[in-house]
């Protein structure tokens, strides 16, 4: 089904958004500037967005460490999000969860987590309401090819296909599970969707650096797990354009391995050559988008550079409700 | 007033907590018990008898039977909790916390913290803990004096049926995430529960037995032991406050501190191991607050610094007795 000049418009404004968020952060971080852990990413904009552009905000995901995509694609504030990861007292989650801990669960965006494998089973619970609901609404679990072998995933999978619950497990292969390979880490031949299916849940598979190939996919996907009949999964294989975190220094990766991925297997060179060569949008549509990403961006990290920082008693607020 | 048991109190108020709110909800491992068996759901309902009747009342997507996948039943939990439902999880036993740690601790107790403030997470986590069934080391822990260190986690531990009644409706209707422990060996005890939707505050104590001559501080299972020993030294003229916890997150200091400038002596009864334990907390809670009331060392009673044994006469060993709680309250009133 063809897409809208709006939603392609708007499809790869918000893959441009996460792209220029990360490659910001990637410089900023060098500043100092940032505190803690951070994993971006990069790379990976054409699964986020490829699949929540399908979802409401009653839909629920639940995300993990490298969880700034998912936020953003789920409609996360950018100025929010860029002053949380500068430990803004403003910031989405107040400066108390950093980029590994960025939730909004008033926009279904039930968190990004720094435990790999923890997700799952939550997503699963998220299902479970929409199930009792019997609204129509699903939840989704992004996990990686590391997550993928946590005992939680496979215990998530199992009760989301005993309890018919409406959970889509999302399986991101960037190829690393933090430094090791897929070759080695994975030990189902390198397929990690052939472990779901094994649970007992259809599964798709898919090239997670073409948006459109994800768009599409997701929109079967959704069919069938709106409609009752229980979880289902997809493996999208995709890239990280960054190590790890950020200050790995990547000697894993293969000589040129990053300049050859960022050239043939970047998602917006991909969707700008398919937009253009279709004729649906023109360079100039897609020009105009990045400069007005970039500024926005400029204007989140001086926002965040300048926003109120927390004060010693906020240690204190919101552990409970009350107490 | 009724006449029930401890474990009739649990799932009478789960029942009508489920009448009262239609988003709580229950999941757990054989909580309707039969699923996918020749027998038929309930053919079991429950191995602690706990959630009996609630799955022909209240039906499948409210009363959840799972595999045996305690993440996932804990994840589950924080993933309906956070989608605006209250569920109540139940493990089996509280030794199963060991495999279900991260979604407890990492995951929901976390959640308000972690996210600025802006998002609740009303759980319920139920556990049967405590020796006294000989079911050894792996099925008989009190769990309580790692749960009650974690910020964000309240943790109740009632002693009759009334306060299973009163703990249970306020932790099913609390907005954070309440670990709920039932001693499997009270399971069967019968006591008096008001009539009414009445409801026990967390944070504040219970007074069982009163006297001005020592303070005995304790909870569940342990706390009748306690009222024995109160009881038989009230005989010799001997006075004590017996204090029931109810709640060890939130810790009712006050109450123990305003007894303890009473009395001047301080014992604590507790089935957790000794090693940064609540017993240790409290007694060092008193030392720094109470210290000028002080007429004896306060005195932590609990079991050893090893497993929990198998064999009755180890486990009743193991276990803090009557005997030895009698004579840690007779060293502290002899003290000087």
């Amino acid at each position: 089904m063809q897409l809208s000049r709006e939603a392609l418009l708007r499809a790869y404004r918000q893959m441009k958004v996460i792209r220029e968020f990360e490659e910001r952060l990637h410089v900023e971080i060098q500043t100092g500037e940032i505190a803690g852990f951070t994993h971006l990413y990069s790379g990976q904009e054409a699964v986020a967005v490829g699949v929540c552009e399908h979802l409401s905000v009653d839909d629920k995901i639940v995300s993990t460490h490298r969880g700034h995509g998912h936020c953003l694609a789920k409609g996360c504030d950018v100025n929010g999000m860029m002053k949380e990861i500068w430990g803004s007292r403003d910031g989405l989650c107040k400066g108390k969860g950093g980029s590994m801990h960025i939730a909004d669960v008033e926009l279904g965006m039930l968190g990004a987590n720094g435990i790999v494998g923890a997700g799952a089973p939550i997503a699963v619970g998220a299902a479970l309401s929409a199930k009792i609901d019997g609204n129509g609404k699903i939840a989704i679990a992004f996990s990686g090819d590391g997550a993928c072998n946590q005992g939680t995933t496979f215990e998530a999978m199992n009760m989301a296909v005993v309890t018919e619950a409406p959970c889509i497990f999302i399986f991101e292969n960037n190829h690393y599970s933090e430094h090791t390979g897929v070759d080695y880490a994975v030990g189902t031949a390198k397929d990690i969707a052939s472990r779901a299916e094994a649970f007992g849940m259809p599964v798709w598979r898919a090239d997670g650096t073409d948006f459109f190939a994800v768009y599409e996919t997701m929109r079967e996907v959704l069919e069938y797990a709106r409609t009752g009949k229980g979880p289902a999964a997809v493996e999208f294989d995709t890239e990280r354009f960054f190590g790890h975190f950020e200050g790995d220094p990547q000697r894993y990766r293969g000589k040129g391995e990053l300049d050859r991925i960022r050239e043939e297997r970047n998602c917006l060179i991909k969707f700008r050559a398919s937009v253009t060569s279709a004729k649906l949008l023109t360079d100039a549509d897609l020009d105009a988008i990045d400069k007005d990403v970039l500024d926005s961006i400029d204007a989140a990290v001086e926002a965040a550079r300048a926003a109120d920082r927390p004060t010693p008693q906020d240690v204190l607020a919101d552990v409970y409700i009350s107490y | 007033m009724a006449k029930m048991m401890y474990r009739e109190a649990v799932v009478s108020t789960i029942a009508e907590e489920m009448e009262r709110d239609e988003r709580v909800v229950m999941l757990g491992e054989d909580i309707v018990g039969g699923m996918g068996t020749a027998g038929g759901p309930e053919a079991i309902g429950g191995i602690w008898s706990t959630s009996t009747g609630l799955f022909g009342k209240f039906g499948k997507n409210r009363v959840i039977d799972t595999p045996i996948s305690e993440s996932a039943i804990i994840g589950a939990a924080a993933g309906l909790a956070l989608a605006g439902k209250r569920p109540i999880a139940e493990l089996m036993f509280a030794d199963f916390i060991g495999v279900s740690l991260d979604q407890i601790w990492n995951q929901i107790a976390k959640f308000r913290y972690m996210f600025g403030g802006k998002t609740k997470c009303p759980a319920v986590i139920r556990m049967a803990y405590g020796a006294g069934y000989n079911a050894a080391a792996q099925h008989s822990q009190s769990v309580h004096q790692i749960l009650t260190g974690f910020p964000g986690l309240k943790v109740v531990m009632p002693s009759t049926p009334a306060d299973v009644k009163g703990l249970l409706r306020t932790a099913i209707r609390d907005d954070d995430p309440v670990i709920f422990l039932e001693h499997k060996a009270l399971y069967g005890m019968s006591g008096e529960v008001p009539d009414g939707d009445f409801t026990i505050p967390f944070g504040h104590a219970r007074l069982s037995r009163a006297g001005e001559d020592v303070t005995i501080v304790s909870s569940g299972l342990l706390l009748g032991f306690c009222e024995k020993v109160a009881d038989k030294l009230a005989a010799e003229g001997i006075g004590c406050d017996v204090i029931d916890l109810r709640t060890t997150s939130p810790l009712d200091e006050e109450a123990i501190i305003d007894s303890v400038e009473v009395t001047g002596r301080l014992v604590v009864v507790d089935e957790a191991p000794p090693r940064c334990g609540l017993a240790g907390d409290i007694c060092a809670m008193v030392a720094e607050k109470a210290f000028a009331s002080l007429k004896a060392p306060p005195l932590a009673i609990t079991p050893p610094h090893t497993p929990i044994p198998f064999a009755r006469e180890l486990e009743s060993a193991y276990l803090p007795s009557t005997d030895k709680i009698e004579a840690a309250v007779r060293k502290v009133l002899g003290w000087r």
